[in-house]
């Protein structure tokens, strides 16, 4: 029997490889394997719209192209192990299925608190339906939330947490909250509005404790402060999806490491010739951005990643002269995110905690504003409030100037 | 002929689509989509990769 391309993690980048290899002419057998029981669905909403209205899985579900009729799915059925040797994986079931090519899609998982005592109901963290459907419940006018940790999904949670009427304090460890992402003008632009609509901030702290042994009732802060709390939302960042790559000769040290073309890696930097990682999971090389390998958490990259793979393994798999020069062309992404916290909706190009330097291109602070990310002379990034048709017409100027 | 509909409760005006097919999409001046419902088969390609790309999942075909 010839064996099938196999493609662990059924979300938007199992999706998207799955749908590229078909366009791309690919005919043979597609398994997709994922361990959420849900068909593919959309994760942004997760912090905003599932959070803040009844949205069910059919309102985030991405739509299943008519090209992947044939695909097996293999849902709520986790991947506990891989051979790349033999080339297959085994579920945690026990089912072994043989590959002819793998494509990792197993993106991230919340990072988790880990203190001496956790009660049992009232934490929550949210990357899955399934978490953002049991938060949702206990979101309720009046709830003391308290979040723990100022980054995106942090500040997203707790816009969406206020505007349903709770008590929201956010507890971030450094000065202002999504100071990595975005430099200081910004995050302390975004924290004002946040604090016009009424939420708090506890900045250059961390949880030291948390009181309640049933059902959470308080936070204790490393400065001895305690905060009355019903809900708390750890949203202190996340673990790449690798564990079941472990006993192969593969880099997966912060993420699976892939070259420009985003076969993984082994340990001495050799490609497999039929491993590929695409998504959060991935850590690739980005040389139009910075000099060193990373992952993107940032929505568009799994689908850009999964083209490129989609096009290379239908190029190798169907001869397809059409795709041939995809072959060794590197992966080159811009890097693109959104955000919706209250009024303000942001949209950015880049890489913009490459910079060193933060200018205001357009408006003003406290208004609809443009900033440029900039490192010596390149551009590296922009973002902005509003504005959109003035970010997007940089777009294409973002990067290192060679 | 191509139909296209966009679900105007859905779209954020985030613009993604019109990098990937600005034929079809764009944003006028007060930063909102505007959009031709019909397009040429030719533009199939680039109206799927802005199905694929709209972050609120706004765009599809039209029956
Ligand atoms: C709450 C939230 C809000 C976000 N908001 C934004 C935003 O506003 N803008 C933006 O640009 N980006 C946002 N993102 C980021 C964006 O959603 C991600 O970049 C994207 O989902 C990554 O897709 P992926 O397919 O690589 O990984 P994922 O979507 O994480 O999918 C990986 C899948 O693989 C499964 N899996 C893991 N291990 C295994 C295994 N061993 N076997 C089988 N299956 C496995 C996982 O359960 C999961 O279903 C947000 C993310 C979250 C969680
Ligand atoms: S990409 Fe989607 S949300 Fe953005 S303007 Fe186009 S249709 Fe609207």
């Amino acid at each position: 029997m010839i064996r099938p391309i196999v493609i662990v993690g059924a979300s938007m980048g199992g999706l998207r490889a799955a749908e590229s290899l078909r366009k791309g002419g690919y005919t043979g057998g597609l398994v997709v394997i994922g361990d959420e029981p849900h068909a593919p669905y959309n994760r942004p909403p997760l912090s905003k719209e599932v959070l803040a209205e009844q949205v069910d899985h059919a309102a985030v579900a991405f739509p299943i192209p008519p090209v992947l009729e044939d695909v097996e799915w293999v849902l709520g059925s986790p991947v506990a192990s891989a051979d790349l040797e033999a080339q297959s994986v085994t579920t945690a079931g026990g089912r072994v299925i043989e590959y002819s090519a793998l494509v990792i899609a197993t993106g991230l998982r919340p990072r988790r608190l880990e203190l001496a005592q956790m009660p049992a109901r009232g934490t929550h963290a949210i990357r899955t339906l399934d978490d953002a459907m049991a938060l949702r419940s206990e979101l309720i006018p009046g709830a003391r939330v308290v979040v723990y940790g100022a980054g995106f999904i942090g500040c997203e949670a707790a816009a969406t947490a206020r505007k349903l009427g709770a008590d929201v304090t956010v507890i971030g460890k450094g000065p202002v909250p999504l100071l990595r992402p975005l430099g200081l003008q910004l995050a302390s632009d975004i924290q004002a509005r946040q604090e016009a609509h009424g939420v708090k901030f506890v900045m250059n702290s961390n949880l030291a404790r948390i009181e309640g042994t049933d059902t959470i009732t308080g936070v204790v802060l490393d400065s001895g402060v305690t905060l009355p709390c019903d809900v708390l939302i750890e949203a202190i960042g996340s673990e790449p999806n690798v564990e079941f790559l472990h006993g192969n000769d593969i880099d997966i040290d912060d993420g699976i490491h892939v070259d420009a073309t985003l076969h993984a890696l082994r340990a001495n930097g050799q490609p497999w010739d039929n491993v590929f990682a695409i998504g959060d999971v991935a850590r690739f090389p980005i040389p139009q951005f910075c000099e060193t390998t990373r992952r993107v958490e940032h929505w568009n990259i799994p689908t850009e990643m999964a083209r490129k793979v989609g096009q290379i393994l239908s190029a190798t798999m169907t001869e397809n002269p059409a795709l041939a020069d995809h072959l060794a062309k590197p992966f080159a992404p811009i890097p693109s995110f959104w955000s919706d916290q209250f009024e303000v909706s942001l949209l950015a190009y880049g890489l913009l905690d490459q910079a060193d330097d933060i200018r205001l291109l357009e408006g003003a602070v406290g208004e609809n504003c443009v900033y440029g990310y900039f490192k010596g002379d390149s551009m590296v990034g922009v973002c902005g409030i509003g504005m959109r048709s003035k970010i997007m017409g940089y777009r294409n100027s973002v990067g290192l100037v060679a | 002929m191509l139909k296209i509909h966009v679900d105007m409760d859905k779209c954020q005006h985030y613009g993604q689509c019109v990098f990937e097919a600005p034929t079809v999409f764009a944003l006028n001046d007060d930063d909102k989509l505007e959009y031709h419902a019909t397009a040429d088969d030719s533009e199939l390609e680039n109206v799927e990769r802005a199905i694929d790309v709209c972050p609120m999942q706004a765009i599809a075909f039209a029956k």
